[in-house]
């Protein structure tokens, strides 16, 4: 692992003066993913925020092809994606499908398991900035228990859907959860998997600041909060064996959290959450990290 | 040359005219009556007849997206449903299109639900009529095969995706005498896949990214085509490729000796009082119809879409104008407004100043049969309405209205 940001690839692939939102969590992850993946790379990218990053016809913001596709289509378009380069015997390029939490969890899941089940060659990747917030901040699969959104406006009643448990059921040989809070743990994760065969997915927890309620600046601090409360827990799988990473790896070495209402009384979508709903998400986080401290060990 | 000729079903027929074109990639979902076809490419890929990467995806809407994508890198592709798996596609049909990719697809044409029923009809392909695809329908086996391999010339020629269109088990399940090209041949007449801009890493461009409704300058000060001026070049290749499907027919011809008459094909029309215009295996048994109905005394002929898109006007004109009746027989339905079709010939015939009448048969409908004497009859009522000024415009064929 890189304990130095100074050894991360300096080269530039996502450039100044794109079209995502002031303080993009998703815009802070790409930057250094693409770093990791370099050029050989193509990115397939569904109706999301990141189609609008990189950038309305005939401009782009990207240095790496790029090809949309429709959003329940992601993981498939990547599919044909690696068939094609496969068939036409062209090696060594690296298939990056880059979808929302809405593409991801919610209608983008079905292509996707089908890519994990076919073993397919690629790596799937889920920013998940826990809603539909290129279409202004609905509730997807992926919003969490109490949080608003416009089709929430009392907050949701359901805990979000564990999306890297389903990946794991899929038998992957690479499995990993990276923040952009924490830019070299995720540099090192993006390496790890261009070198691995098969389907990888690694999963960006994206804050967002107009769908979170949040001042843009605060994007870094947001991202390690939920790391240094325990709610977004950063760890890796490598054919099924689980390893806590970075600042999550010092939580399991000492078991210090910082309360979970230092993260959400920051977001203005938390603000009608309930004494008991917050309860609930501590009781979860709780047998979240049990369970993770059983199989890390 | 001798012909290998082999007896076999449509399905079969597709298969050996995929194999013949060597797609790289193939991706297919399982339906009805298109199964054996998918079945039939497995069976090549796994025992090294094709290479090919063979996708089983898990649904039509992925069949499609595998292929737009490879398509996109540079890939020959194939792909081929039926029925409720074609509107599964519906989406992708649209992307296809509108993404200018060369994707041959076979639609083994069946009713859509619902209610429920595996057999034939052409609602499937005609309601995906305005997606942007070349809609060719084929009339037998050996039109099947043949088709297949005259679509991908179409395709990569105009970069619009074409839909081989061919009815359910009349034809899929159907076993007939089929000429198998020449391997060899079929490699002069269709030259390997050469894309205009695949996408490579040394060309970093994004494919399909969101337009403006205007012209935009690029980086370089060029101006640069709108939301608006991508569709009109869409359309506009469409159209053109009336000239490139005569063509692709046309040396087709040169180099098997066999050819389908380009946009449409006639039996017996030159003379005819009375003419029945279909499309796909209705239009054949049309023109068994057409010879009973020749020994009744009734003068009549068959004029059949082979390409329902692009839409044949100018050919309708000339081989309709100044009939005494046109009768529609087809297998779809416009809801609310008659027949699939019909509609469209009597558009085409629009301020003629010979124009006929036109009347619209409905027939066969989820696999119901159609005889060639049910159509014969069809034609002797639908003249004495037409005649006695009793004009009913749309008929069900063997169906009560009451």
């Amino acid at each position: 692992m890189h304990d130095n940001i100074f050894k991360i690839n300096e080269k530039e692939y996502v450039l100044p003066g794109n079209r995502a939102c002031q303080g993009c969590g998703l815009t802070l992850a790409y930057r250094f993913v693409l770093k990791a993946l370099r050029e050989n790379t193509i990115v397939v990218i569904p109706p999301s925020c990141l189609c609008v990053l990189h950038g309305l016809y005939p401009t782009t913001s990207v240095t790496v092809p790029a090809i949309n596709t429709t959003f329940a289509g992601n993981a498939a378009a990547a599919s044909g994606v690696v068939a094609g380069l496969k068939a036409l015997n062209k090696p060594d390029i690296t298939v990056l499908s880059l979808a929302g939490d809405g593409g991801t969890y919610d209608i983008g899941i079905q292509s996707l398991s089908g890519a994990a089940e076919r073993k397919t060659d690629f790596i799937a990747v889920c920013y998940d900035n826990e809603g539909y917030m290129n279409t202004g901040t609905q509730r997807s699969g992926s919003t969490p228990l109490g949080a608003l959104t416009t089709t929430t406006p009392q907050t949701k009643q359901d805990f979000k859907k564990d999306l890297v448990g389903i990946m794991e059921a899929h038998n992957l040989p690479y499995i990993a959860t990276t923040s952009p809070g924490y830019p070299s743990d995720l540099y090192d994760k993006f390496v790890k998997a261009k070198r691995i065969k098969g389907t990888r997915y690694l999963h960006i927890d994206s804050p967002c600041p107009p769908g979170w309620l949040y001042p843009p600046k605060d994007t870094v601090k947001i991202s390690q909060l939920a790391v240094e409360t325990g709610l977004y827990i950063l760890f890796e799988i490598e054919d099924g064996k689980l390893r806590l990473t970075g600042r999550s790896r010092r939580i399991g070495e000492t078991g210090k959290r910082i309360p979970l209402i230092h993260y959400f009384e920051r977001q203005g979508r938390f603000r009608k959450m309930s004494i008991e709903q917050l309860s609930q998400i501590q009781k979860w986080v709780d047998t979240r990290w049990e369970e993770m401290m059983r199989r890390a060990s | 040359m001798r012909d290998n000729v082999k007896i076999m079903t449509g399905n079969e027929a597709a298969a050996v005219g995929v194999k013949l074109v060597r797609p790289h990639v193939i991706a297919a979902y399982p339906i009805t009556p298109q199964t054996k076809l998918a079945e039939m490419l497995a069976e090549y890929v796994e025992n090294g007849e094709l290479e090919s990467e063979y996708v089983r995806v898990e649904s039509e809407h992925s069949s499609l997206t595998v292929c737009i994508a490879a398509s996109a890198v540079g890939a020959r592709v194939f792909t081929a449903t039926s029925s409720n798996g074609l509107l599964y596609m519906h989406e992708q049909l649209h992307w296809a299109a509108g993404s200018r990719v060369p994707v041959v697809m076979c639609c083994v044409n069946r009713g859509v639900g619902a209610p429920w029923s595996i057999f034939n009809d052409q609602q499937d392909s005609f309601s995906q009529r305005d997606t942007g695809w070349i809609q060719l329908y084929c009339r037998n086996n050996q039109e099947i095969i043949d088709t297949v391999i005259q679509a991908y010339r179409i395709a990569e020629q105009v970069y619009v995706p074409v839909m081989v269109c061919y009815d359910g088990f009349i034809l899929s399940h159907t076993k007939m005498p089929v000429a198998i090209p020449a391997e060899e041949d079929v490699s002069r007449y269709l030259p390997p896949f050469t894309p205009a801009r695949p996408l490579v890493p040394e060309d970093p461009i994004t494919i399909n990214p969101v337009f403006f409704p205007w012209r935009r300058d690029n980086a370089d000060g060029v101006s640069c085509d709108g939301y608006m001026d991508m569709r009109l070049k869409l359309d506009k290749a469409i159209n053109d490729a009336r000239q490139t499907i005569q063509e692709a027919d046309r040396e087709f011809g040169e180099c098997f000796n066999r050819t389908y008459g380009g946009l449409v094909w006639d039996y017996r029309n030159d003379d005819a009082d009375v003419t029945l215009v279909s499309m796909g295996s209705l239009a054949s048994e049309a023109t068994v119809a057409v010879d009973m109905l020749r020994e009744m005394g009734v003068s009549a002929g068959v004029v059949a879409l082979r390409s329902y898109r692009p839409f044949p006007k100018e050919e309708l004109r000339s081989l309709l104008g100044g009939k005494t009746a046109v009768i529609v027989f087809e297998k779809c339905m416009s809801y609310g407004n008659g027949g699939g079709f019909s509609s469209e010939i009597k558009t085409a015939l629009y301020g003629m100043p010979d124009v006929p009448p036109c009347h619209n048969v409905i027939a066969g409908l989820g696999g119901r049969n159609v005889t060639p004497a049910d159509i014969a009859e069809a034609v002797t009522t639908a003249r004495r309405s037409i005649d006695g000024g009793l004009f009913e415009e749309t008929y069900w064929l063997g169906c009560d209205r009451n």
